[in-house]
């Protein structure tokens, strides 16, 4: 049989069980748009590359698989950069397929030819070019296994034009390589000396992050705090991955951390650190976290091991392994005198709720929305004070309810992530908590929920500032305001409706909960603006470089 | 010359041979801030590979520099040194001085 290049593309794409891709087509990638022609995958043209990669990155987030995007060369690969690297530091397996001048244009400054792959280097766990189109049957196979395997991240698939259209003539379709299956052998030893610990200590807290997520190992971690009565604290990725109901439950830590979190985690003797990398937003001053503790680090990334934190004792693997092997090792205990202290500093440190008549108060619109819909529903948000306040009160429960932008804190994360994810969840709902600010950083991708009517309920809590800007202008620059009030506001309900979907403005309505109500159940996508206070600011805060135990604002007595 | 240097290191590398992996290398040092005083490469055997060798200090990044390299997908070994000639990084203009007769 003859096949070129482009056709490979999509049949090895085929095999890998893809079923979505989302891309932009252009004068280079035409022939991989050609061969999909051909090809059951469905297609989702986005209205930006950017928002492609980041509807490949909703799809991804919330399943957990490898998820594709398609962008042509030259700006179409610039494009994609801001969310290539997102996924980077958030440890997300997506693989972005762009195409490239003929190869032998490349280095000639060609129309639309820019250095894909050196620009990618850096914000991609692994790029290639195909310098050929029988290396194809090599290098996607290879994208799929590195993307997934150990700790995930983005790779990035170069192909130029005329390896796209090379014809190869096959007697038959290659096998596919054998699986590698990596051993996920851990040192018995070691986990031995961990239980020990762990019966051993008189404080302990578990603090779980994205690796617990990736690893799947949520309810190993359940096991392990329940047997034993270990608190857990989470990161911002590690929102969902323990139950908010769970009376071991310690919130979110960290700069927007819940007070007592914060407090606590200075008592802990302690600290098993599974799947976090001691990010500065989490930790604070990193010198001053956890004083007390003796810390036990678990990661698949041996590299985030002593990157930071030097830590008393490490293993390098698998966290689900890690916890399977713990388990029947970790003797019960109640713990009384930690958890009477942990209840006591919780009664004391509350995190402080706004007045339930205070309607429009985003603390009360993201907990209302929360009763609105199934527990399973995905939260997707942007990146700002709407994001700390989400994740702060929406009562996480499960994996993946939770999509939001960690590591990277892009704006324009949220709508086309929430596209990603309906996509990918069409029995779910999803709810993308959005700002004034970065709505419009991707606001294009309203055409593409359009044309998918996919069940997305988007509300923007409007404040008519890029609001963590000004709060941080306010606390730590005088109160000199300069460039985070915008000028002008736009007519979101306008804007919507003018893309075809259908919209409210509350600041219109007169009866605020009932017009909620109806809009979230509502069918297909809503868009919902919400004027919010403008000045309200997220509380606790723990300014930059801070021990985390110093905490601003949203304390008892500020009341 | 051959002596054990306490205030640099020489990183031994075995790469897969083709471009983009000194890219990779270059651009590890450079985005995660770590001092690189010398490189020098070559290709070994059927040319499928080259070594490389970098001279870096003796600093608290070495141990990170060497889990960062180890991520590399192109890296195939990577070799701490504290014993070597150091000299040879020192005369790299010797290289277009050499007269041939």
């Amino acid at each position: 049989m003859k096949m070129n290049g482009a056709e490979i593309i999509i049949k090895l794409l085929e095999d890998e069980g893809i079923k979505n891709i989302s891309g932009i087509p252009g004068g280079t990638n035409l022939p991989i748009y050609d061969a999909l022609f051909k090809s059951s995958i469905n297609h989702i043209l986005c209205r930006h590359e950017q928002g492609g990669a980041f509807i490949a990155q909703g799809m991804s987030r919330s399943s957990g698989k490898v998820a594709v995007c398609f962008a042509t060369s030259g700006p179409g690969a610039t494009n994609l950069l801001t969310a290539i690297a997102d996924a980077k530091l958030d440890s997300i397996p997506i693989i972005c397929i762009t195409g490239q001048v003929s190869y032998q244009y490349i280095g000639t400054d060609a129309f639309q030819e820019v250095d894909t792959y050196g620009l990618t280097i850096p914000i991609t766990k692994q790029n290639f070019i195909a310098r050929s189109a029988k290396e194809l049957f090599f290098i996607i196979p290879e994208a799929f296994r590195l993307a997934n395997e150990g700790r995930p991240g983005p790779v990035l698939i170069d192909v130029p034009k005329d390896v796209q259209q090379e014809i190869v003539e096959l007697n038959e379709w290659p096998q596919s390589l054998p699986e590698i299956v990596i051993e996920n052998k851990i040192d018995s030893s070691m986990i031995k000396w961990t239980s020990q610990q762990i019966n051993k200590a008189k404080r302990p807290i578990l603090y779980i992050g994205g690796g617990v997520l990736n690893g799947n190992a949520s309810e190993e971690i359940r096991r392990l705090a329940k047997k034993n009565n270990i608190p857990v604290v989470t990161t911002l990725m590690g929102l969902g991955c323990f139950s908010c109901d769970d009376p071991l439950y310690l919130s979110m830590l960290g700069m927007h951390g819940t007070r007592y979190t914060n407090l606590i985690l200075h008592e802990a003797d302690l600290l098993l650190a599974f799947g976090v990398r001691f990010d500065d937003r989490a930790t604070g001053n990193v010198v001053k976290f956890c004083p007390e503790a003796k810390i036990i680090h678990v990661d698949i990334d041996e590299a985030e091991i002593n990157k930071l934190k030097n830590v008393d004792y490490s293993i390098t693997g698998d966290i689900k392994a890690v916890l399977n092997g713990l388990l029947p090792l970790v003797e019960e205990n109640n713990r009384e005198g930690w958890i009477s202290l942990v209840e006591k500093t919780k009664a004391e440190h509350p995190f402080i709720v706004p007045e339930v008549s205070d309607i429009l108060h985003p603390i009360n619109i993201i907990k209302f929305v929360s009763t609105l819909v199934a527990g399973d529903s995905i939260v997707t948000t942007d990146v700002g004070q709407h994001q700390m306040w989400t994740a702060q009160v929406y009562p996480f429960r499960s994996p993946r309810t939770l999509l939001t932008s960690g590591g990277l804190g892009t704006m324009g994360f949220g709508l086309p992530a929430a596209i990603g994810a309906a996509l990918e969840n069409p029995e779910k709902q999803v709810i993308c908590f959005t700002g004034d600010g970065s709505i419009l950083m991707n606001i294009q991708e309203l055409a593409t929920l359009a044309d998918l009517n996919l069940n997305v309920k988007i509300i923007i809590l409007n404040n008519k500032h890029l609001g963590l800007v000004r709060q941080q202008q306010e606390l730590f620059y005088g109160g000199r305001y300069i460039a985070s009030k915008f000028v002008t506001n736009p007519d979101f309900a306008a804007i919507s409706r003018g893309f075809g979907i259908p919209a409210y403005d509350l600041s219109k309505e007169i009866d605020l909960i009932e017009t909620l109500k109806n809009a979230i159940a509502q069918a297909g996508p809503v868009l919902i603006d919400i004027p919010v206070r403008e000045m309200e600011n997220v509380y606790p805060m723990v300014k930059p470089g801070a021990p985390i135990t110093e905490m601003i604002g949203g304390d008892v007595y500020d009341k | 010359m051959f002596m054990t240097n306490k205030k640099y290191f020489v990183i031994e590398l075995l790469v897969n041979n083709h471009a983009g992996v000194m890219s990779h290398i270059n651009g590890l040092f450079a985005r995660r801030a770590f001092n690189l005083e010398g490189i020098l490469c070559g290709k070994i055997g059927d040319g499928s590979t080259s070594k490389m060798y970098l001279l870096v200090d003796n600093d608290d990044f070495l141990v990170q520099i060497v889990k960062q390299l180890n991520k590399l997908y192109d890296i195939l070994e990577v070799t701490v040194h504290q014993e070597f000639d150091i000299s040879v990084f020192n005369n790299f203009e010797e290289l277009l001085k050499i007269k041939v007769d």
